[in-house]
């Protein structure tokens, strides 16, 4: 059995929880003061994900980059590999904010969603 | 003027601080092939962008030195410089502050000489002294009180340089001189620029390029001086205030600028390298708790920007401005340590003259002007000329500059004037663009994109100063 | 071109966008945003990072997004603004002088101003670092305009001195963005940052945090080749032979954010000396009847959502002064702070209610101290607080009660029982 201490980064409260586990299987969680925060070691400890944002290009007079994140958590290995991926894309205007800029991004069922809206 | 590789210049001026600039201007009067050389990417990068700015009354050098006597005219001269070249200048009041009997004797003998140099200066009591500044420790005794100015020693610099460029002289910058060969009547430096005359006014390195010809007849030591700026929501004081020298401390004044900032500084520390302008905690130490003694109630609050400038202390006490004695046409203008701000205007009248007696024929140059404008700000615009401004160039209306109110059309116009701005510290220094309290945090990337957009460069290639200063890196 | 404005709105950042919009909903139709930036939404469109959002909407959004509901509502309620736009000066009289790109030189009579000018950044001069002055230097700030605005690089690799939450998320941005960052320096013995963010931004990446660790030298005559390093004894002060050379060519600094009332100064609001902002009372009014201050320009905030909140209300109350609802200015009474509360915004009330929450900033760290308000020296509030540091702003609302009993009393005070 293996002993971890860990934050959760669920929300900004960051619980310092006292994690054991055996492989990637989750024993006991300590520390949590929600729900979220077990899950969220549980997840760490099996397969840790992480939300990603970021810019990609857009052909705007207004403003060059346009903010964008993952709909959901990417695996947290595959933010290099997601950020490489970014700079292959091109988006062109208008975009609106919620917008599906990429489906299945790096994970089946994650899209790059746009962070604001752009008109020209 | 259109020069090619095989134009032959009457002046080369080596070095493209205050003396050389003030020089360049003075001497483009004439109908003369005159260029500038100066290794830095912009003119007044040197001792000239980092003193006291202070246009000294001219008591205090002794009596008979060349100092002297061009301390005084210059003071003089600079009145009408500064109007010829809207350069900002403020008259105010420079006291010699005494904390006791002994330091109001060394006040007093600095009165005799002024006395001996002609320049009227005149002593005051302690209340006189604290009813002209009352932040002052209530501790002093008296005061040396004289008629004294400051101005922007970079601005007077940028405006001299290009006054000349307008008036035809060439500026070579990032233009290093490390060989000079004589062949004839000529000069060749670097195999590529033939010149009749030099003038050395390299500053810090005017030794060395003296002894490029061979002239070993003085040296220069760099000096050090480092300096603290105020916000101008701090500035506590109406005149240039000096110390007496004491065992503890000299030199560490406070001063007003011209732009409303309060300038305090400088400490002198011997250095090995003209490069060495990096500012110290020590030496910020020392400044601070010099300057405390000044003003009791001064904190470190308010602080913007801390610099370091590099002094050119000759090996007599004295400007060396002579010809050498290698050659009757290579003129040394050497050592112009404090106050060679104040002088400048003086040293380039001295420097025609010593041309002029050495047989150089001045022809005067119908198409040349003293006048040089400035560039217009919209913060010292009234409504109703703001809005003639605007109407004018839209470029008015588009603040980038939020601390200073400096707009895109103040920055574009720095980029393509004579000498145009190529760096954001060029815009800098002849805008006051990201010279404020929050030092261009939200002004420099802007100031970078127009440049970028201006010279048609990309924005990664953008310097901070020039050289390999950039400011972004290639994307990898 | 002359205006008149009932309310004018300096700064279409988050604070702005809301007060605008309160007022708005409180009946005010004639209001004008002037923003300098080229759109609304001020700093939050450089922070692509999320963590917004939490209390105002119960989901974790990014900066643009946060905006962007904001955004939406003032189009929705057609607030009226102007981009591009830079005031230059508010008078007394609430002259407000602007200039714009589209409409050139503005001169708006306002009847009412709520000044919403944000913040700026602590530079290297106010801290005094040492050394060389060569390109390279950044505020964290500014480094994220580059970045995350205009898709720049600053730098291969990186120390970052500050360890706030601005301090973390510009590490794992350099990370993301292909540079290394070396490490993450902290003058104090705690870093001021979420715990979260220390593990999402830093051990994410295995970026060494170095608390009592300072800059004490910058090298490098063109571009940064490095800084040297030390550590700080209890003091704050370099210890001796700590020192240790780091090469890199970025140095962020991320080491405080300071309110900018230079327009307020103009028009002769009265500032704090400790907050740095205006000095309010409950109703967010400065001394200048009618000219009102809320957001990173009051106080700086460590949440979006409370800006907001904040904002709103100054906007609702430039409504209700804008509605005829004055009060005599000698009917405040300024709240007393001692025993380790650095300070209290607002700093004076006159009639308190339960909406209103008292915002402060504690001076040290402390662990089960108790938070303590009298009203002419009796206790009217107590509260225990596991956990205080001078990162995290207060925020406390008071009950129907207390706020009765505060209204009526003389004196007000509030402290900290570390015990």
């Amino acid at each position: 059995m293996n002993e971890k201490m860990m934050t959760c980064i669920v929300c900004p409260r960051g619980c310092r929880m006292k994690v054991t586990f055996e492989g990637d299987k989750m024993l006991s969680c300590t520390g949590n003061f929600c729900k979220r925060g077990a899950d969220y070691a549980r997840a760490e400890i099996a397969f840790p994900v992480r939300v990603l944002t970021s810019t990609v290009t857009i052909n705007s007079y207004e403003v060059p980059r346009l903010p964008v994140k993952t709909s959901a958590p990417i695996p947290k290995d595959k933010l290099f590999e997601a950020m490489e991926k970014l700079k292959t894309l091109k988006v062109s205007v208008p975009v609106k904010h919620s917008d599906i800029i990429f489906s299945d991004f790096i994970s089946k069922g994650v899209n790059l969603i746009s962070c604001r809206s752009v008109n020209s | 003027m259109k020069t090619n590789k095989n134009t032959i210049y009457d002046i080369a001026i080596i070095g493209a601080g205050v003396s050389g600039c003030m020089i360049a201007r003075e001497m483009s009067m004439f109908d003369l092939n005159i260029c500038v050389l100066d290794k830095a990417y912009d003119v007044s990068s040197g001792a000239s962008k980092a003193n006291s700015a202070i246009v000294h009354a001219g008591y205090d050098p002794i009596p008979g030195t060349l100092k002297s006597k061009l301390n005084a005219r210059g003071a003089k001269l600079m009145k009408t410089a500064v109007k010829e070249l809207e350069v900002e200048y403020k008259v105010l009041p420079s006291l010699v502050l005494a904390y006791d009997e002994e330091q109001m004797n060394t006040v007093l003998a600095l009165k005799e000489r002024a006395d001996d140099n002609g320049v009227s200066v005149k002593t005051i009591s302690r209340e006189e002294v604290l009813t002209i500044e009352p932040m002052l420790n209530p501790d002093v005794v008296g005061a040396l009180y004289a008629d004294s100015a400051i101005v922007c020693p970079y601005g007077l610099t940028i405006a001299a340089a290009e006054n000349a460029a307008k008036n035809g002289v060439e500026f070579k910058l990032g233009y290093e001189v490390s060989r000079i060969e004589t062949h004839e009547s000529l000069f060749i430096i670097n195999d590529d620029i033939k010149t009749k005359y030099i003038i050395n006014a390299a500053g810090v390195n005017s030794a060395e390029i003296a002894s490029l010809i061979g002239d070993l007849s003085f040296s220069i030591t760099p000096r050090r001086g480092e300096y603290m700026i105020y916000d101008k929501q701090n500035l506590c004081v109406n005149s240039v205030l000096f110390t007496v020298p004491t065992k503890l401390g000299k030199g560490v004044l406070i001063t007003p600028s011209v732009s409303g900032n309060m300038l305090v500084g400088p400490n002198a520390q011997v250095v090995q390298s003209e490069c060495d302008i990096q500012t110290t905690s020590e030496g910020q130490n020392f400044v601070f708790e010099n300057a405390k003694r000044i003003i009791p109630s001064l904190t470190k609050r308010g602080i913007i920007r801390e610099f370091a400038g590099i002094r050119a202390t000759p090996s007599g006490d004295d400007f060396i401005i002579r010809f050498s004695e290698i050659s009757s046409k290579f003129l040394h203008v050497a050592g112009i340590e404090s106050p060679g701000l104040a002088s400048s205007p003086a040293v380039a009248e001295y420097v025609l003259e010593l041309l002029k007696n050495s047989g150089l024929r001045t022809i005067p140059k119908k198409s040349s002007t003293r006048y040089r404008k400035q560039i217009r700000k919209i913060s010292e615009a009234t409504a109703e000329e703001a809005a003639e401004m605007i109407a004018e160039n839209p470029l008015y209306s588009h603040v980038i500059c939020r601390c200073e109110t400096i707009s895109e059309a103040e920055i574009v116009e720095a980029i393509h004037r004579p000498i145009g701005a190529r760096s954001v510290d060029a815009v800098k220094f002849r805008t006051r663009a990201g010279m404020g309290r929050c030092q261009g945090g939200f002004c420099s990337p802007k100031v970078a994109e127009i440049l970028s957009r201006e010279l048609n460069i990309p924005l990664s290639e953008v310097t901070q100063f020039g050289g390999n200063s950039k400011i972004l890196c290639k994307k990898q | 071109m002359n205006l008149n404005k009932s309310l004018v709105v300096v700064g279409g950042g988050p604070a702005g966008l809301a007060a605008a919009i309160a007022a708005k909903e409180n009946g005010i139709n004639d209001v004008i945003i002037l923003e300098r930036g080229s759109c609304l939404g001020g700093i939050l469109n450089q922070c692509i990072h999320s963590g917004f959002g939490l209390h105002a909407f119960g989901e974790e959004l990014t900066g643009p997004e946060y905006a962007g509901r904001y955004e939406e509502k003032a189009e929705k309620l057609k607030v009226d603004y102007l981009t591009d736009t830079m005031v230059l000066s508010v008078s007394h009289d609430k002259t407000v002088i602007a200039v714009s790109k589209e409409k050139g030189l503005l001169i708006i009579k306002a009847e009412a101003v709520v000044l919403a000018t944000g913040c700026r950044e602590r530079t290297r001069g106010a801290i005094n670092i040492p050394g060389t002055r060569p390109a390279g230097v950044f505020t964290a700030g500014t480094a994220q305009y580059y970045i995350n605005m205009i898709g720049n690089h600053v730098g291969k690799k990186a120390v970052i001195l500050g360890s706030g939450d601005i301090g973390l998320i510009m590490a794992r941005r350099l990370m993301l963005e292909g540079a290394k960052v070396e490490m993450v320096l902290e003058l104090l013995p705690y870093s001021n940052g979420l715990g979260r963010n220390i593990a999402q931004c830093l051990e994410d990446f295995d970026i060494p945090l170095m608390l009592s660790h300072t800059v004490i030298g910058v090298s490098g005559k063109e571009r940064l080749e490095g800084v040297t390093i030390a550590k700080v004894d209890d003091r704050l002060l370099p210890i001796p032979g700590t020192e240790q050379f780091i090469e890199c060519d970025t140095l962020l600094l991320s080491v405080g954010l300071i309110p900018e009332n230079e327009i307020a100064t103009g028009a002769g609001v009265e500032l704090s000396p400790i907050t740095g902002g205006a000095v309010v009372n409950e109703n967010l009014e400065t001394n200048i009847e009618g000219v009102f201050a809320c957001g990173n320009a009051l106080h700086v905030h460590d949440l979006v959502d409370y800006v907001s909140d904040e904002a709103a209300r100054a906007g609702k109350s430039a409504a209700a002064y804008l509605n005829g609802d004055k009060k005599e200015s000698s009917q405040y009474k300024t709240i007393i702070t001692k025993n380790g509360v650095r300070y209290c915004v607002p700093q004076k009330i006159g009639t308190l209610t339960p909406e209103i929450p008292l915002f402060f900033r504690v001076a040290t760290p402390s662990q089960g101290s108790t938070i303590l308000i009298y009203a002419d020296g009796n206790v009217v509030y107590k509260k225990r607080e596991a956990y205080l540091t001078p990162s995290e702003m207060q925020m406390v609302k008071l009950s129907d009660e207390t706020c009765k009993k505060l209204n009526e009393a003389k004196e007000i005070t509030v402290e900290l029982n570390t015990k």
